[in-house]
């Protein structure tokens, strides 16, 4: 399956996505903070770097807020994956988190990772499994390893149809081929190589609670597949990019607005990952998170706007942008990549 | 067109219990610790009341836990299978019923 861009599609367009949020008559996010009596966001204390080290990926899923896929080439370079280190050099940020597309392909992942480890800090790859099994990649697992990285994958069913549904056909087995591998080097068994899975909604409903779905996936897993795993982290659907044009081709953009606005949950708000995290984008420019990154929403109110002006910023404290989308971190008991915010 | 159903009224539900509050306040509590997480897990509980539903033929209730058995993990396959539970049991009562038919005509029959 081509990416959005690829077949020219309207929805490519962070404002085209921006607009149809507008039309469905949703409130816009600020106003609802305000209609709670909630101050505008800010951050806090900085605890992640989320570095998106570009959109190229071995997989196309339908629900990806990144338009990711084989066709896209836009991906960080030496350079600014060296800022990236030097960031964590001047700045005592405890974790790094590299996502992408399928952040492996980079040719700086490994770069990434080790320099980051030298450094004392956590790393966290955030992993679609089947990359595991790509020519090129066979030593991957022993590297994750080695550096004691921690695996973040997705998995967004225990089940083969719901997973197939959302990531491609065939990809649930390889899937489950790639965790028994993590399994057998030392993931997942709670012995210090994390393996954390990703759950997200195969559709536009939001997920039932973390605990809940956490038990159905342990128990389904060690069952049937004989597969081990740390922690589960439920992750709401973003109405952008893929999943939104999900949502206009099946004429549900209205319905799901109205559940994620209707879901607000004000107990949440206070720990929206956007809070405690920079997210630098392929290219070395700063966002709020990897959704504004995608809506090309750059960090705003006078914050550094790339990691250049970043290295000679002393404070990283900034207030946070914010578009429709945002109620998708707020909807229910919130959402982050961390999962579950309540 | 007015139709007995409104898909809207699902929503509408807790009016309920805008008379006898407690009466509603208590099957609410009872409902909720019903669904929880028990001896079943919550998705099993969602598709045995996927199956009720259809056995009860409650549109809201099939529009409910449709949502929840999806939001629980639950597949087509998985609900598909929940529905043929409840025809089963539902064309079974039917079917069962035929002994008392052949006893009635045996006792009245030459």
């Amino acid at each position: 399956m081509p990416s959005l861009l690829q077949i020219a599609h309207p929805l490519a367009s962070p404002r085209e996505q921006l607009r149809t949020l507008e039309e469905t008559g949703a409130p816009s996010f600020d106003a609802m903070l305000h209609e709670r009596g909630l101050p505008p966001l800010r951050t806090d204390r900085i605890e992640v770097l989320q570095v998106n080290v570009g959109k190229l990926c071995n997989q196309t899923c339908a629900h990806c807020h990144v338009d990711a896929g084989p066709d896209r080439k836009e991906i960080m370079g030496r350079e600014v994956a060296e800022q990236v280190i030097e960031l964590l050099r001047r700045h005592p940020i405890p974790t790094l988190d590299v996502t992408g597309g399928a952040p492996e392909l980079n040719p700086f992942f490994r770069y990434l990772v080790r320099e980051a480890r030298r450094l004392g800090r956590r790393v966290l790859d955030r992993c679609n499994l089947t990359v595991l099994r790509i020519r090129g990649q066979q030593d991957l697992v022993d590297f994750l390893a080695e550096h004691r990285v921690e695996v973040i994958a997705s998995l967004p069913s225990f089940r083969p149809a719901g997973t197939e549904a959302q990531r491609g056909e065939g990809v649930f087995e390889k899937s489950i081929e790639a965790l028994r591998r993590l399994n057998a080097a030392g993931y997942g068994k709670g012995r210090g190589l994390v393996l954390d899975l990703v759950h997200n909604p195969v559709g536009a409903f939001l997920p039932a609670s973390q605990a809940t779905l956490e038990r159905e996936y342990r128990r389904e897993l060690a069952s049937r597949y004989g597969v081990v795993f740390d922690r589960l982290y439920t992750i709401t659907n973003m109405p952008i990019s893929r999943f939104l044009e999900f949502l206009e081709r099946t004429g549900n953009t209205e319905r799901y607005m109205d559940l994620l606005v209707r879901s607000f949950n004000p107990a949440a708000v206070g720990s929206v990952m956007c809070r405690t995290m920079i997210s630098v984008g392929w290219d070395g420019r700063l966002y709020d998170c990897d959704f504004n990154q995608m809506l090309e929403l750059p960090a705003g109110y006078g914050a550094p706007r790339t990691l250049g002006e970043l290295l000679e910023a002393p404070d990283l404290s900034r207030r946070i942008v914010t578009d429709r989308h945002c109620f998708g971190c707020t909807a229910g008991a919130g959402s982050s990549c961390g999962g579950a915010l309540t | 067109m007015e139709t007995y159903y409104c898909p809207a009224d699902l929503d509408r539900f807790a009016e309920m219990g805008r008379n006898r509050p407690d009466l509603w306040t208590k099957f609410k509590e009872y409902y909720d610790a019903v669904f929880a997480d028990g001896a079943l897990s919550e998705r099993e509980k969602s598709l045995i009341a996927l199956a009720v539903a259809h056995a009860v033929q409650c549109p809201y209730c099939i529009d409910a836990y449709t949502r929840s058995s999806l939001e629980h993990g639950a597949d087509l396959d998985q609900m598909t299978e929940a529905v043929h539970v409840a025809n089963a049991i539902r064309g079974g009562a039917s079917l069962v019923h035929g002994v008392q038919m052949r006893a009635i005509a045996t006792r009245l029959g030459m």
